[in-house]
């Protein structure tokens, strides 16, 4: 640190606008319910997808039944077994993943975070709640339908997603899917345009773009991804509803079912290939965004030390979300595209290497020397660096044309986007959890429960999925309900099977664990104060804690630096926080 | 919502212009636009997400279009008005897209009243663009019922590819669906300026925000968002 002459007190240009009336909610019903406040949105959006969420993990408990002891259950038929992938898979990415990261935390981090007493546009974020609510609850009445919900796999590719083959392909699984998706993107809109102006125009005085901490640059950027990615998710749902409604033959080819000519017929199933990719892909950064920003404040906190190379980070976050538009038919080498597609697709998909890599690297930079606390939200933190470089490490074999080709549809896929999308986000959003959980409700999460938490979590996840590896390496295929007798599978997939499915298991049970920590700790929990990580950023300053409508107090808080000033030498602790204009005799830092 | 006409830029600093100008604003704190409110801002955002549904629509019919194994019938006896004994091609779509285009015409008027603060000239002129939107949706009723007449179905199509009959209702449905939203707004915000809330500063019913005229000029921009996807429908549907 330069001791620099600095004798006049830094200062933070005038405001440009005056602030905007805040909403006040007068009853119970517009305060906790139909509320504006994004904080309270962000508890009801959390609650409603980690709800949502337990349901996907008892269905992927359920896989496991008939995946580790097949023909042992009678209840879980080849039809149930479709059913349970399906949603499975939709749950975790849409529905959890995707609605927490962005409406979770980004409803509650974004305003504070940034200075901001809330979103740009309150009456909208609470619509944007209560459209994902009715999406939820329209999946969930899928499951009660008559044929129960559809069984088409995650990526609901026709023709077979609305054929009478794949359970609720006639009935109205298929359809209340589309018609949740559908209605997923329209409330995820209205979030996204709140958390994108909020960013973009909402900030306080001093607050530059480089001065954001990397967790609102992750949310926001994989907000910006979202707006542009779930469009084509829709019309892809639109066109498969008309499909499936109108028998119009948008993605239906001409096709003979069970002996009959069924009256479809010109259409391109390969178009919504490509459409659920042109969405799906960045999706996958959708969810990995915001974890890459969330851990590196985690990581920087927890290990009393600035993130190194910010300015390469935020770029990083930037490059990542440009790139995952020219990647996504790295999903379809087996649709049987032209060769240089294939060559294309596969060039840009490693290009991604590069800015992902460097932000391994600069995590592992920051912890190099760094006072490593290693609490819970660290040792998630430090969970989520391993396994994502080891589910990154996956990618660059199915990357690969010549090498993906053998490996498409393989479990050796299955574990690795379970690695990379599936356990790395969640051990962050499980990080962020315990982080950010002495803010929302003033007290802290049991610290032993939630190191046991970490490491059953943590090692179970890897007994779980490196085994699939191998299993996949042997040509294991995925989605079959169970394998018979294969002359190329050997007997140690069956024994490695049942392995997993008791790994799973008993990670499903620890999630329990987690549940019971939460609500344990919100009676009686050790109380926190308001920064009981001594952490920099703002929503740590607040003069309430947990904090009251419009954040702040009377006055906006004032910006002098970035959220990374710890271990300051002279400082009287050892951090500065962002809005701490530094005493003036202890030399300033930038 | 603050009053952005009213703003008050404490630092009277002259703002670069271009790239540089850009750069700046963009490092700058509070605002990366500056002098654009967040409504403003968020239409802007929305329109792009917008775009890119459209986009795909076009994409995925171009795409359809080239793969469908039935020749595709020929838009200029499809759309076209049997009148007397000839047939004019694409004459309906002619008066459609006209009458379209006057209505962002309009608009621009009432922009313009709007910032002068002319009440009741603006909101003449949102009715009359309300009126121009609502001709055009009944015109495209009139054309969907014919083409419905003729046989034309989402799942069939006696003139050709039976993706053409799905494809055009699906994409002249979105956009008309488009064009009757914006219909609504304009009648809603005709009856916002008449009654003078923008200037009273009357709190909206359910936001309880107060508006201004500068919320004209953003109904102004989806409305003439809405006329330039349907320059590109008619182009890529009518014209190839």
């Amino acid at each position: 640190m330069v001791e620099t002459e600095n004798t006049s007190p830094p200062s933070v240009p005038p405001a440009e606008v005056e602030e905007v009336e805040l909403y006040h909610a007068t009853s119970f019903w517009t305060k906790y319910v139909f509320s504006q406040d994004a904080k309270i949105i962000a508890i009801q959006y959390s609650g409603v997808a980690i709800a949502i969420g337990f349901v996907a993990l008892v269905l992927s408990s359920l896989i496991r039944l008939q995946l580790g002891f097949p023909e042992m259950f009678d209840f879980i038929t080849p039809e149930t077994y479709y059913q349970f992938v399906t949603m499975h898979g939709m749950i975790m990415v849409v529905y959890l993943l995707t609605a927490l990261f962005l409406g979770g935390f980004g409803n509650y981090l974004i305003p504070l975070m940034i200075g901001a007493r809330d979103m740009s546009f309150p009456y909208v974020n609470m619509l944007s709640f209560w459209i994902y609510f009715l999406a939820v609850l329209v999946l969930v009445g899928s499951f009660f339908v008559p044929g129960g919900p559809t069984g088409a796999g995650w990526t609901l590719y026709p023709p077979q997603a609305i054929l009478s083959g794949t359970p609720g392909g006639k009935g109205l699984g298929i359809i209340l899917m589309l018609v949740s998706l559908a209605l997923f993107i329209v409330g995820f809109t209205m979030g996204g345009l709140n958390y994108v102006v909020t960013v973009l125009q909402g900030r306080t005085r001093g607050m530059t773009m480089m001065r954001l901490p990397l967790t609102v640059w992750g949310i926001f950027t994989a907000t910006v991804l979202a707006l542009l990615a779930f469009p084509a998710l829709l019309v892809a749902t639109v066109m498969m509803l008309f499909d499936r409604l109108l028998e119009t033959s948008f993605f239906m080819p001409s096709l003979v079912e069970f002996g009959d000519q069924l009256s479809y017929g010109g259409g391109s199933p390969i178009l919504f290939q490509h459409l659920f990719w042109f969405f799906g892909h960045p999706e996958v950064y959708i969810v990995a965004l915001p974890a890459f920003g969330i851990v590196s404040d985690l990581i920087s906190t927890h290990a009393r030390k600035n993130i190194f190379g910010y300015r390469m980070m935020v770029w990083a976050i930037v490059g990542i979300g440009a790139l995952s538009f020219i990647v996504w038919a790295h999903h379809m080498y087996v649709s049987g595209m032209h060769p240089y597609f294939g060559f294309f697709f596969a060039t840009t998909t490693l290009i991604i290497a590069v800015p992902t890599a460097l932000k391994v690297y600069n995590w592992i930079l920051t912890l190099w020397n760094g006072n490593i606390h290693l609490n819970t939200p660290m040792l998630f933190s430090l969970g989520f660096i391993v396994t994502f470089l080891n589910g990154g490490l996956t990618g660059l074999f199915l990357g690969n044309v010549i090498v993906d080709i053998p490996l498409s549809d393989t479990m050796f896929v299955v574990a690795h986007f379970h690695m990379v999308m599936g356990v790395a986000p969640i051990l962050v959003v499980f990080g962020a959890i315990y982080h950010w959980f002495p803010k929302i409700s003033g007290r802290m999460l049991h610290e032993g429960l939630g190191k046991i938490h970490f490491w059953v979590t943590f090692v179970g996840s890897y007994l779980i999925f490196f085994p699939m590896h191998y299993i996949g390496l042997v040509g294991v295929p995925r989605r079959y309900p169970e394998l018979g007798d294969a002359a190329f599978i050997p007997d140690s997939v069956a024994t490695l099977n049942s392995f997993i499915s008791l790994a799973a298991f008993t990670v499903g049970v620890a999630q329990i664990l987690f549940l019971y920590n939460v609500f344990w700790s919100l009676r009686k929990g050790r109380p926190s104060g308001s920064n009981p990580w001594r952490a920099t950023t703002l929503e740590w300053q607040t003069p309430h804690t947990p904090p009251a409508h419009g954040n702040f107090g009377p006055e906006l808080p004032l910006v002098y630096r970035w959220p990374y000033d710890y271990s300051v030498p002279g400082a009287a602790e050892d951090f500065l926080a962002q809005n701490d204009p530094g005493s003036l005799d202890s030399g300033s830092s930038t | 919502m603050t009053d952005t006409s009213q703003v008050q830029v404490t630092a009277s600093v002259d703002r670069t212009t271009g790239l540089s100008g850009l750069v700046e604003d963009w490092s700058s704190d509070q605002r990366a636009f500056k002098n654009v409110s967040w409504r403003k801002a968020m239409m802007w955002i929305f329109l792009l997400s917008d775009t890119f549904i459209f986009g795909i629509f076009l994409l995925s019919y171009m795409t359809s279009r080239m793969s469908t194994k039935v020749g595709w019938p020929n838009a200029s006896e499809v759309f076209s008005l049997h009148i007397g004994h000839t047939n004019f091609p694409l004459l309906l779509i002619a008066i459609m897209t006209f009458v379209l285009i006057t209505s962002s015409g309009t608009m621009v008027l009432a922009v313009n009243y709007g910032y002068r603060k002319d009440r009741k000239l603006t909101a003449i002129m949102l009715l009359v663009t309300a009126l121009l939107g609502a001709t055009f949706v009944g015109m495209q009723v009139f054309e969907w019922s014919k083409l419905i007449s003729e046989g034309v179905r989402p799942w069939s199509n006696p003139m050709g590819a039976p993706q053409f009959g799905g494809i055009f209702f699906m994409i002249t449905g979105f956009h008309g669906t488009h064009v009757s939203i914006g219909v609504i707004f304009l009648l809603v915000m005709a009856q916002k300026v008449w009654r003078g809330d923008y200037d009273t500063q009357r709190p909206g019913f359910f936001t309880s925000r107060k508006g201004d005229y500068e919320c004209v000029e953003i109904m102004g921009l989806y409305w003439h968002f809405v006329d330039l996807v349907w320059v590109f429908i008619f182009a890529f549907f009518y014209l190839w």
